[in-house]
């Protein structure tokens, strides 16, 4: 009898080493896990760094982000990123001012004026707009978009920045519409029911109380589908046509115009050109310079929009 | 101090408060705006059915058995793409297999295990900057980094008779899917983050009480009732992942493969780099194949997409608690 209840404690506190051994491994593993997830994006930057810098050894920052002409071939090689970051800017800003405004519009028929049927065909719209690949979205571009405002505009070829930029424009959508709506879904109803109580109609509530409101929100829209924009790749390298041109006549008649030529983005630059470019070459760190470049401006864009999500929320 | 001086009867604002009627013009300036939003809403959704009855009409008529089956043929020009389909495939399920411990663990990291603490802040920081990196930029990290850095240091270790051709210190498979595996880890965790937050404290404490060490709890407990939540995140991250370019293309996407891939070190076609390529790099082809791997690329992507979408809602409704 004693014996029995000897085995009986000894199997139990066999089976408890067992169990206290695997919850302890699995906790440190699940710690290691979770420091590796931060890891990476140390490796993220710190790879970056690495790379470019032997660029940055032979050439100035300034050369990089001043110099007027990109010709990386060998016997001219001149790194200026100029045209590049021209380029990224300006497809980024036609794609803002076309995406901010019809963004936060819809964002405020689907939150505050359409009915919950039509709301919700109207979400899931959106949310196919937002799987549809960048490359799909590229591919229409070029066929269908550059073409159509080619014959249109009577221009020399359709893939231009603008063209560009109004793809860029769909792609950053989605997520202005879905921060945007957030934003004034979180306004709380008092704001509402207290203007419609002072005699303001439907619309008066929605531009003076609840859209000021959601401001910040609104701000964060702005900033992550900006984020987007600029790091979208392969729609810009389809649909702009890839010329490094500084664009710099954005007021010029529409033939001469930077808006309705080719350019060429940064993102594009390193898709399209590291493919041929020999490891350690010059023009391969170029490149990674080109990607911290790249990095700084959308980490810096994502910082603000996340300054104006969580300040906004105190 | 001076009291403000009371508004005008007239005005729009007050009016209706009055008993009056608001002006004609006021009703017609109303009206204007509500056209606006609609127009806005509208402007929004024409374009999506745009693009999906191009794609539609025009990629059906490529779609057919042999486009699904056969192998690209004549430079290219013609022929089905196969072997992109399935490249796709095997990118989905290498990306599967190292984004899943990577963020279920971390998100059981910070719901249950260092719930609050300040390195739960920074891996949430970590999280949101992996958010914004451009994916070209997780491209340029691939190939510094896992193509170059760790493959050419394999090479070095292990392979150093097949020196100077490289064995593990090319674009490949692996390294392709640890590159999408970190881009869609943000996906991930805040989808098993949200699954896992919930789930009821009052489980985690019954289970506990009945003395069920922290683990136990975890496995027994708290992930069976997360895990619709959990598969949907990796669902929806995962068909971000098949409709990548860039990472892919500097870290193993093939122009063209003849054959399919064999080994992990090997590199692949894959659909968005094929259609990519059939679209800008090679003239003369049947109109038809283009729209076609578009379309099928579309399916494969919106499919993903809406049997996640599936999956939460039918976890939503589901949940008795």
């Amino acid at each position: 009898m004693a014996s029995q209840t000897e085995v009986k404690v000894q199997a139990s506190k066999a089976r408890q080493v067992g169990r206290d051994f695997s919850d302890r491994f699995m906790k440190a593993f699940i710690h290691v896990n979770a420091f590796m997830v931060v890891v990476s994006v140390f490796l993220i930057f710190a790879f970056l760094i690495k790379e470019s810098l032997p660029f940055f050894q032979q050439r100035s920052v300034k050369s990089l982000i001043l110099g007027p002409s990109w010709y990386p071939l060998e016997p001219s090689d001149t790194f200026g990123a100029l045209p590049l970051i021209g380029g990224t800017l300006l497809t980024t800003g036609i794609a803002i001012v076309i995406a901010l405004p019809l963004g936060v519009l819809c964002a405020i028929f689907l939150g505050e004026l359409a009915p919950s049927r039509l709301k919700n065909v109207l979400k899931s719209g959106v949310e196919v707009l937002a799987g549809i690949p960048s490359v799909v979205i590229g591919f229409i571009g070029m066929t269908v978009v550059g073409p159509l405002l080619q014959e249109k505009f009577g221009l020399l070829t359709g893939l231009t920045a603008f063209t560009g930029g109004l793809l860029l424009a769909f792609m950053a959508l989605p997520t202005i519409i879905s921060i945007a709506e957030d934003a004034l879904h979180a306004v709380p109803h008092d704001y509402r029911q207290a203007s419609l109580a002072l005699g303001a109609t439907r619309l008066q509530t929605i531009w003076r109380a609840v859209t000021p409101a959601a401001g910040r929100g609104i701000i964060a829209a702005l900033m992550l589908g900006l984020g987007r924009a600029i790091g979208e790749t392969m729609t810009v390298l389809m649909a702009t046509g890839n010329a490094a041109n500084v664009p710099n006549k954005l007021f010029a008649p529409v033939a001469d115009n930077s808006l309705f030529m080719s350019i060429r983005t940064l993102t594009a630059t390193i898709a399209a050109e590291m493919g041929e470019t020999p490891q350690g070459s010059l023009h391969y760190h170029a490149l990674f310079a080109l990607g911290i470049t790249l990095f700084l401006i959308t980490f810096t864009v994502n910082t603000l929009a996340d300054l104006a999500l969580h300040r906004g929320k105190r | 101090m001076q009291a403000a001086a009371p508004a005008p009867v007239s005005s729009p604002e007050t009016s209706a408060l009055l008993g009056g009627k608001r002006p004609v013009w006021f009703r017609i300036w109303e009206g204007c705006q509500y056209g606006v939003l609609a127009l806005s809403t509208l402007s929004v959704l024409l374009p999506i059915l745009g693009i999906s009855w191009f794609l539609a009409s025009k990629g059906l008529a490529a779609l057919n058995w042999e486009f699904i089956t056969k192998a690209p043929e004549k430079q290219m020009q013609a022929g089905g793409i196969m072997p992109a389909l399935v490249g796709t495939l095997y990118l989905m399920a290498g990306t599967f297999l190292f984004a899943l411990p990577l963020g279920l663990f971390g998100a059981i990291y910070i719901t249950e295990y260092g719930r609050g603490s300040w390195f739960t802040r920074i891996l949430r920081l970590a999280i949101v900057n992996l958010a914004g990196v451009p994916s070209v930029v997780y491209g340029l990290f691939g190939l510094g980094f896992f193509v170059l850095f760790v493959g050419g240091g394999i090479d070095k270790m292990f392979f150093s008779q097949n020196l100077p051709k490289p064995t593990y210190g090319t674009g490949a498979l692996i390294w392709a899917s640890l590159t999408l595996a970190l881009l869609i880890l943000p996906v991930v965790i805040t989808a098993a983050e949200e699954a896992l937050l919930s789930v009821p404290d009052s489980f985690r404490q019954a289970s506990l009480a009945m003395g069920s060490t922290r683990w136990q709890t975890v496995w027994n407990v708290v992930l069976p009732s997360a895990l619709p939540g959990i598969l949907t995140g990796m669902i929806l991250g995962l068909s971000r992942a098949a409709g990548e370019t860039a990472p892919i293309l500097l870290t193993g996407a093939a122009y063209f493969q003849s054959t399919l891939p064999d080994s992990a070190h090997s590199p692949f076609m894959a659909l968005p780099y094929h259609l990519y390529i059939i679209s800008t790099q090679v003239p003369d082809i049947d109109q038809k194949i283009p729209w076609g791997t578009a379309l099928v690329l579309l399916i494969l992507v919106l499919g993903m997409n809406a049997v996640a979408s599936f999956f939460r809602a039918r976890a939503r409704a589901g949940r008795r608690w």
